[in-house]
């Protein structure tokens, strides 16, 4: 410890210090300039950059989506309406551990595997700091429950928000379709922006079809928020155009009674005004409850919807193709008017089989006797097959195919619904690409009597008949009838679309053919007078028909019992009333029904008993309570 | 009268051992650091109660230690220190478990911090040895200091406590610095300091990793460790030239910015107050700095000199680790903005600090008279 005792140069120590001092001086100096420096770097050279930064920081744009339009049918009966519902949302940028949310959610509100598949699904899609729904349409007791526990999940919440419902259930669903979710497809066919904050679109039907009017335009609001996520203020707000309301053409009684007659039978019926192309009913049957898929349907669920020989998501009215079997004997007749080919009092005698010449082979009537002695309007009314194969083969096909395809037959009708059929009208040309065969003269005999190759969608078989009834006059069928003024809220009917006509080389020649379809109804012995139309008090002009499912061999008999329900007969029938005012056209098909006259006659004639006959007759057609 | 007055209370402030440009400082400090606080804590005014009664308590420990000579506690020194060691070695031992690290002390009354006792005791010790030796000090000195330096810090930075570690070591350092050692050897060390920094890497902590590594490049995890210095040079940067206005801080009131009360008030202060706001404080913090050293410089003895000098520089630390941190130039180290941030205990040290500066001036002039 000698070194303590040396000596201490205090001058030297001092001087030192100083110079110690300053060194440091200068250094915390330097330093806090290098501070200030990066305070002018923050505050000054970069101030935008961070202003910016700190507005999107705090300011969230979002969208709004604006409500759907409404869907009313002609009467003004609410089709499609958009209803408060609570769901249960979950930002997941809030969740720290999202599987031990679920699990916790699950003791609260038992969520399903289905639920929890769907919103991972959904999560896979979202957008940043977007919600994401995990249960839909919660009851009061749940939103009870949950708000109970809702301490334990930040970042969970529950909000009310417009779900579409169809309070008539599966009445009319497949004219209307259905709203689900938004998936990647669905973006593509639209604008994405306008769909920001737009959870549901049209998948189906009207509500595809016209998703654009539907739909609206997105508004946007600007809210501040904090770190959270949490909304604080709405500092700027631009209200969303909703979307507009639509008047169907639909009347939703006859639409009813249209499925209601129906019940029990896979089948179709379309009824429409042939003076504008209104469609008033469009049923398929089996229908099913649209409102299933507005939040997503179980697998399991739509499988049974999709499969065996019900398959009510099948749209029998527009997309099933069915041969129309006699229900087109008049136009087959007006064919040969038109062609002078034979002339309405020019009798024939039919017997029970048609033969060509050079032929063996028997091409049978439905009535074994055959029909003897008969005329064109006995061949109508009591529906002869030998006289139009005589007619059929006279004509042949390359006059059959273009007279029929001026009535619609063999191309979609161009109704305001999606996904419709073509049904088929077949020529030769058709079968040498499609078939790779030439066309055989027996093949048109067949065509005579609306079977064979020949198919059409009963919304086909209605707009041939509509044609018929204003003797050539086409019109586009339609559903939709008005659209509501965003201004006025008031409906602007839409102009019916005339489509190309049929002219016949002389007007008297629809009666000669009408003449026959009344008698059909109103004469002893026509094929529906028994069944529905000896006491109707009005006249009606209609034709019955049988087409076959089952392909009988030459000399083989269709005995009904011995054969499989689902292969029996389907049962037609197409008609018009008042003959001589038509106001209503009508379509029925019933699968495997059996006869034509037996069950399609009579849903016809109930239908337009409905239409016809209620409040004292006259279509009101107002859009009276549209609003 | 008012000569008399003023002559008055020079008088009190003398017998009381009190320094007024210091106190006028420190004043301002306090000031600011409550207005922001109201601020920064979503106007909490139990909160800003609160840390007006832990200014107080601190100023009473200002006042105590103003009126220890520093011949005194010169001699307390070698105790303080060496307390203050075996209390580290017990908190290693026997500490409770706080925040992850072991750092509080039980004492059954109060919940003491031993790491933070020496802030204070180890530029004490320090100075202390070398007060009587003749400077520059010989290696084998500086390799003593260095020991003395080194033995708390490294229990320090056991508990985890890195800030505390490095504001420990660096009040001893520059013990060292001010008595004199060599340049050469100055560099030569910090070069050594240089490559030790690998070894210090293997031996950090998980976290403390991370910070270093968000600290270069913060980006890389914007949710995670890098959010504070993103939102935090958010907060300055909006802050622009004048500053979004008292209250008026988005990032800070809408809760953007984490830690705003205590380790983040300076991005807070940035925000609201902007560039000339925090020109003016950085100001009175350069003035209260260059106070203490204009004290250092004028006492009369080695030990008041070097540790004057020390405290000094180790607020100096504080401010621009703070500063530094908030403003995205260093890694994020848990250090207070000296006498601003929310918290008590780094206050206490800090007024006693100035206790000690005020002590050393005041008793120079007397034993001058």
């Amino acid at each position: 410890m000698a070194n303590l005792h040396a000596i201490k140069d205090l001058h030297l120590e001092q001087r030192m210090f100083g110079t110690r001092v300053i060194v440091a001086g200068v250094i915390v100096c330097l330093l806090l300039t290098l501070v200030l420096g990066r305070l002018v770097y923050l505050q000054i050279a970069n101030y935008k950059y961070f202003t910016t930064q700190s507005q999107n920081n705090r300011v969230r744009l979002v969208a709004v989506p604006p409500p759907r339009g409404l869907i009313y049918d002609r009467n003004g009966v609410v089709l499609a309406e958009n209803v408060p519902a609570y769901q249960l949302e979950i930002t997941p940028e809030q969740i720290e551990d999202m599987s031990a949310t679920l699990a916790g959610l699950s003791t609260v509100l038992t969520l399903t595997e289905i639920e929890i598949e769907r919103f991972s699904l959904a999560l896979r899609r979202k957008r940043p700091f977007e919600r994401v729904p995990l249960r839909f349409n919660l009851s009061d007791e749940e939103v009870a429950r949950f708000a109970v526990n809702r301490h334990r999940f930040p970042g969970v919440d529950i909000n009310a928000r417009l779900m579409r419902h169809y309070p008539l259930g599966g009445t009319a669903v497949h004219a209307l379709g259905y709203v689900g979710r938004i998936d990647e497809r669905d973006l593509q066919r639209v604008d994405a922006d306008n769909y920001n904050g737009t959870s549901h679109i049209g998948k189906l039907g009207i509500e595809r079809e016209y998703e654009a009017l539907l739909h609206g335009e997105v508004g946007y609001q600007q809210e501040e928020v904090n770190a959270q996520g949490r909304t604080l203020a709405v500092l700027e707000r631009q209200a969303p155009q909703p979307g507009r309301d639509l008047v169907l053409s639909l009347d939703a009684g006859l639409q009813r009674l249209a499925e209601q007659e129906l019940t029990g039978y896979n089948g179709a019926a379309v009824a429409m005004d042939p003076r504008t192309g209104e469609v008033l009913a469009l049923a398929s049957m089996p229908t099913y409850d649209p409102n299933l898929f507005v939040n997503g349907i179980s697998r399991k669920a739509y499988a049974e919807l999709n499969t065996g020989r019900a398959r009510p998501l099948f749209n029998r009215a527009l997309k099933g193709q069915y041969p129309p079997g006699s229900t087109i004997k008049p136009l087959m007749a007006l064919a040969g008017l038109e062609y002078q080919l034979t002339w309405a009092s020019k009798q024939m005698y039919a017997g029970p089989y048609y033969m060509l010449p050079n032929d063996e082979r028997r091409y049978r009537d439905w009535k074994k006797q055959g029909h003897g002695l008969i005329d064109m309007g006995d061949a109508i009314t009591q529906s002869s097959d030998v006289y139009f194969y005589d007619l059929a083969y006279k004509l042949g096909i390359d006059r059959i195919h273009p007279f029929l395809a001026q009535f619609g037959l063999g191309s979609a009708t161009g109704i305001d619904v999606p996904g419709e059929s073509d049904g088929l009208l077949p020529s030769r040309e058709w079968k040498r690409q499609v078939r790779r065969m030439p066309w055989f003269p027996g093949e048109t005999l067949i065509v005579g009597i609306g079977q064979g190759y020949m198919l059409a969608t009963p919304m086909q078989m209605a707009e041939f008949t509509s044609v018929l009834a204003m003797r050539g006059e086409r019109m586009r069928p339609r559903l939709l009838m008005a659209v509501t003024d965003p201004a006025s809220g008031e409906p602007t009917r839409l102009e019916p679309e005339a489509l190309e006509p049929v002219s016949v080389r002389d007007e008297r020649l629809w009666q000669q053919v009408i003449g026959p379809m009344e008698d059909v109804m109103h004469r002893r012995n026509g094929t529906a007078y028994w069944t529905a139309g000896h006491d109707a008090p009005y006249r009606i002009a209609g034709k019955t028909g049988t087409s076959q499912v089952f392909g009988l061999g030459a000399d083989e008999e269709y005995e009904e019992e011995n054969i499989a329900h689902h292969l029996r007969d389907h049962s037609l029938f197409v008609g018009f009333a008042p003959a001589d005012d038509p106001r209503i056209a009508v379509a029925v098909i019933a699968e495997n029904g059996g006869g034509g006259s037996r069950v399609a006659a009579p849903i016809a004639r109930r239908l337009m008993d409905f239409y016809l006959l209620r409040d004292g007759g006259a279509d009101q057609g107002a859009m009276a309570d549209a609003r | 009268m008012r000569a008399d007055d003023t002559r008055g209370q020079s008088a009190l402030l003398q017998a009381l051992h009190l320094d007024p440009p210091l106190l006028i400082g420190l004043f301002t400090l306090a000031a600011i650091g409550l207005v922001v606080l109201f601020s920064a804590g979503g106007e909490n005014v139990e909160l800003m109660v609160r840390q007006a009664v832990r200014l107080g308590l601190a100023f009473v420990v200002l006042l105590l230690f103003a009126q220890v000579s520093m011949p005194v506690l010169a001699r307390w020194s070698p105790w303080i220190y060496a307390g203050g060691v075996v209390l580290l070695v017990a908190v290693l031992v026997m500490g409770e478990m706080g925040k992850g690290a072991q750092r509080w002390l039980d004492l059954g009354i109060i919940r003491f911090q031993p790491s933070e006792m020496m802030k204070l005791a180890v530029p004490m010790m320090v100075a202390w040895f070398f007060a009587e030796r003749p400077l520059p000090p010989r290696w084998w000195e500086v390799l003593v200091a260095g020991v003395l330096v080194a033995v708390p810090m490294l229990l320090i930075a056991r508990q985890p406590d890195l800030g505390t570690a490095l504001l420990v070591g660096v009040a001893g350092v520059f013990v060292i610095y001010l008595a004199g050692i060599r340049w050469r050897l100055l560099l030569g060390l910090g070069a050594a300091a240089l490559a030790a920094l690998p070894v210090l890497w293997h031996f950090m902590h998980d976290y403390q990793r991370r910070r270093v590594l968000t600290f270069l490049n913060p980006e890389s995890d914007p949710l995670g460790s890098g959010y504070h210095i993103i939102q935090s040079k958010i907060a300055i940067g909006s802050g622009g030239l004048y500053g979004k206005g008292w209250l008026n801080g988005t990032q800070s009131q809408l809760e953007f910015l984490p830690e705003r009360s205590t380790d983040f008030i300076f991005a807070v202060y940035g925000e609201e107050f902007g560039f000339l706001g925090a020109l003016t404080l950085l100001i009175v913090y350069l003035s209260l700095i260059l106070r203490g050293l204009y004290i250092a410089v004028n006492a009369q003895d080695t030990y008041s000199r070097l540790l004057a000098g020390s405290l000094s520089l180790t607020f100096f630390v504080y401010l621009f680790v703070n500063t530094g941190m908030v403003t995205g130039l260093l890694p994020v180290v848990g250090v207070p903005l000296p006498l601003v941030s929310y918290g008590g205990t780094s206050m206490v040290t800090l007024m006693a600090a100035f206790g000690m500066l005020m002590s050393i001036n005041s008793h120079r002039r007397l034993l001058s008279r």
